[in-house]
């Protein structure tokens, strides 16, 4: 069989005989992307205006709307802290956002069980523009509307990006649940 | 896409009590950010020690891209530089000649100074860097405009030392790490910063606006004397910088001042140097009646009501940055 087609035997995940997935990559790959999310812009140098959307956040609205469940309810809060650490806003901003965020998802989620991309989009686009708006009053900076003309173009781009990142999210939970691990 | 079965809890007492629990944890979650933010806000150096744990981290990474970006931004300008070649040249040529009698009329004021300053008794203090160092990294989603540094405390950083390039005024530090430092950039909303005019005596404060521009707010109002393409320069007010760099030109005159732009950009440089504070002395009699320490910010900065202590170099016999 397997010299007609070589993938004959397996699925997306990879080889489905004697193959499972690597449970470490399982658990860990949700957390370290939306780290890795937050670290990104941390290397820009943008020193004119907010120039980047906020990667972390977008992930973990990613992996919460593509993979809901994956993650506890509380989430929000160690994974806002790190957040916090490098983006440069006072500490504890992320922190509550990011909380306030996954309650949001999870009492969307209650009040409407079957989504799809479109409503997903949506509740992203709106959660994103909260939440530039949110952290630009919570950064310590006096808000002035120069500061929100220059800083418009990053909500503008959190919302256009959530499409992006929800097929960054679908290729990444193809990543995380191959079958790395042989069994023998 | 249909929810997932582990919602609901249906009658199993252990599932009801996780989902519970799941959201009282949330809750505390968001309560504790709304406290930490709260404190934070209060005291900004408050989580200091951490940001900067984290920044050391980061800023290995840091170096590297910031390697990739000084790389590719001089392919960048060598490609231009092809496409433009004759034209520049020829405009090239003109500046070169110009910049020749600017030298020599340079060479000229420079002796004089060095005369007035003899007759004055004035010795010429050079200011020696403490560290050189890339800009690593940017708090680029934030509504604050900071950037971070290769070089920390364990280089002799302190948080306050004047941020320059080989063009002019950066920032400040605000928070030292062990190998990191954090910079307020002049472009900050927070950041305020004593200036004058290069020519002359017109003194202002160069308010960062949080769009890129920065708004210069003269003290003495009136006839506002400023015009476009007026370079100013920090006038050594405050204590931290030392008098005679270059900080922005103008672009738009408003009627207390103007709006200026950037000198030295930090996204285009490649490397700064980190200049011990300017007057020392100074600054430590401001923070012990202003504030607990001599952070950067609008709340320490001097202001026009309350006059700072002034270097003790009088204007006008200063070099002209």
């Amino acid at each position: 069989m397997e010299r007609l087609d070589p993938r004959a035997r397996s699925d997306i995940y990879g080889k489905r005989i004697n193959r499972a997935a690597s449970p470490w990559r399982a658990v860990s790959v949700p957390y370290l992307t939306i780290m890795l999310g937050s670290l990104l812009p941390v290397l820009l140098v943008a020193d004119l205006m907010p120039l980047s959307p906020p990667f972390g956040f977008l992930l973990l609205l990613g992996w919460r709307m593509v993979r809901p469940g994956l993650m506890p309810l509380w989430a929000g809060a160690p994974l806002g802290a790190f957040d916090d650490l490098v983006s440069g806003q006072p500490f504890g901003s992320a922190i509550l956002l990011w909380s306030l965020a996954m309650i949001t998802i999870e009492m969307i989620e209650t009040r409407f069980p079957w989504r799809g991309f479109w409503q997903d989009w949506f509740t992203a686009g709106v959660m994103s523009v909260v939440y530039w708006l949110v952290a630009l009053l919570a950064s310590g900076a006096s808000l002035t509307s120069d500061m929100l003309t220059a800083a418009l173009p990053q909500g503008l781009l959190s919302v256009l990006f959530y499409p992006i990142v929800a097929r960054a999210v679908a290729g990444l939970d193809r990543f995380r649940l191959a079958r790395a691990r042989t069994i023998n | 896409m249909a929810p997932p079965s582990s919602r609901r809890s249906g009658f199993s007492k252990k599932a009801q009590y996780s989902l519970f629990t799941g959201y009282l944890l949330a809750g505390a979650g968001a309560l504790l950010g709304f406290a930490l933010l709260a404190l934070s806000l209060w005291q900004p150096a408050a989580f200091a020690p951490l940001r900067g744990a984290a920044t050391d981290a980061v800023a290995p990474a840091g170096e590297a891209s910031a390697a990739a970006r000084a790389g590719s931004q001089s392919l960048f300008a060598g490609i231009a530089g092809y496409i433009n070649a004759g034209r520049q040249n020829a405009e090239l040529r003109r500046e070169m000649e110009i910049a020749r009698i600017r030298l020599a009329e340079a060479e000229a004021v420079r002796a004089e100074n060095a005369r007035l300053k003899g007759l004055l008794g004035l010795r010429e203090s050079e200011a020696k860097p403490v560290a050189v160092a890339r800009i690593v990294g940017s708090s680029a989603t934030s509504g604050r405009r900071h950037a971070y540094i290769g070089v920390g405390a364990a280089n002799g950083v302190r948080p306050g030392m004047p941020v320059l390039s080989e063009r002019g005024v950066i920032g400040r530090v605000l928070e030292t790490g062990r190998s990191s430092a954090r910079v307020l950039l002049l472009t900050d909303s927070e950041s305020v910063l004593p200036v004058r005019r290069a020519t002359d005596n017109v003194i202002a404060f160069a308010e960062g606006r949080g769009d890129g521009l920065l708004r210069i707010r003269l003290v003495n109002l009136g006839v506002n004397p400023l015009k476009v393409g007026d370079l100013m320069v920090t006038s050594g007010a405050g204590g931290y910088y030392r008098p005679g760099v270059a900080v922005a030109v103008i672009a738009k005159i408003t009627p207390d001042g103007g709006i200026a732009r950037l000198v030295a950009e930090p996204g285009a440089t490649n490397y700064v140097a980190i200049e011990p504070i300017a007057q020392f002395a100074a600054v430590e009699v401001l923070s012990a009646t202003e504030g607990p320490a001599p952070v950067p910010s609008r709340r320490t900065s001097p202001r026009p009501t309350a006059p700072a202590p002034s270097a003790p170099v009088p204007d006008g016999i200063e070099t002209p940055g």
